[in-house]
């Protein structure tokens, strides 16, 4: 399990690694723990798959990629777990979840996310991806992001005072 | 324009840095230059926005309790809807995407009773209902993502 400390550690990792030289001393200072501490800390975090990566996160947009597409399919449950594997497998898509279906208003259990420099490219991409999965019979929906209204909240915030420490 | 160490830069350290005392001077040493270079071509990334910032992506669910949600709102009433969505702290996206369902947003809260009290506040405080969709299975491997430049 981790702890108040770990907490505090992946909060602070949250906001960014600082650009110098002994980037976990200066994070240690602040918490109180030696750097070989933090550096410790982080390993077994990593180890555990609570930190999935530590690393340059990009700005996707800032970088041309300006169309977003969640897509969404519905299929057989027996085949969700194959299927998700081999979506995950293309550069091209971000994220790749198996959510519960809601119902007839909802029917869709698996989800992922396409970034592209533009609309056709994103739709050249899916129907790429339709085709090598052999997806062509499952129901799917397309939903490009228009707007962003909140890009994210502090991810702690939700967690009561004494658990942020 | 990027320089060709700027691309480097952004390629080729999404999946991890080093974890080391010294990540930038290990990241110089296996490029061949300074660590002064490594420092101050991050900074300029980050300066221009290329780079979000340098740090960790945690799994769903490790720490607190998540959802993803979908509400239908008329086009008249989506920014008075999603401004008071954005005024919970445990919103952590919200998006307008091109759907029946056109309000989309992520909660984040410390277990599964704060998380359905807040969904129930959202309902009440918006007057409309909310798909609640957790995630079930994450089938994602992430290899980095790489940038296609246009110059």
């Amino acid at each position: 399990m981790i702890d108040a400390i770990d907490r505090q550690l992946i909060e602070l990792l949250q906001q960014g690694l600082p650009l110098v030289s002994r980037p976990y001393a200066v994070i240690g200072a602040t918490l109180n723990l030696s750097e070989n501490e933090v550096l410790q800390r982080l390993s077994v975090l990593k180890e555990m798959g609570v930190i999935k990566r530590l690393g340059v996160i990009v700005n996707h947009r800032r970088l041309g990629y300006k169309a977003n597409a969640m897509v969404v399919f519905d299929i057989a449950d027996s085949l969700v777990e194959q299927i998700g594997g081999h979506v995950s497998q293309f550069s091209f898509v971000n994220l790749c979840y198996q959510r519960p279906r809601q119902g007839e208003q909802w029917p869709y259990n698996l989800y992922c996310m396409i970034h592209g420099k533009n609309r056709e490219k994103v739709l050249q991409q899916l129907a790429h991806l339709i085709e090598s999965c052999g997806l062509r019979q499952y129901h799917h929906e397309v939903l490009f992001s228009k707007q962003c209204f909140k890009q994210r909240g502090a991810l702690y915030q939700a967690l009561p005072e004494q658990e942020k420490v | 324009m990027l320089s060709p160490l700027h691309k480097q830069l952004l390629n080729d350290y999404q999946q991890d840095l080093p974890l080391s005392a010294t990540p930038y001077q290990d990241i110089a040493h296996s490029l061949g230059i300074s660590e002064e270079d490594v420092l101050s071509v991050f900074k300029d990334l980050q300066d221009k926005q290329f780079i979000a910032r340098i740090g960790s992506v945690i799994s769903p669910n490790q720490v607190g309790v998540s959802s993803l949600m979908a509400m239908t709102i008329p086009s008249k009433q989506l920014h008075r809807v999603a401004e008071i969505v954005n005024q919970y702290p445990e919103v952590n996206h919200n998006y307008e995407r091109e759907n029946r369902f056109n309000l989309w947003f992520v909660l984040i809260a410390k277990d599964k009773t704060h998380l359905q009290s807040v969904i129930a506040d959202i309902e009440l405080q918006t007057g409309f209902n909310a798909l609640y969709l957790p995630l079930l299975a994450d089938y994602f491997i992430n290899l980095g993502f790489e940038i296609e430049f246009d110059d």
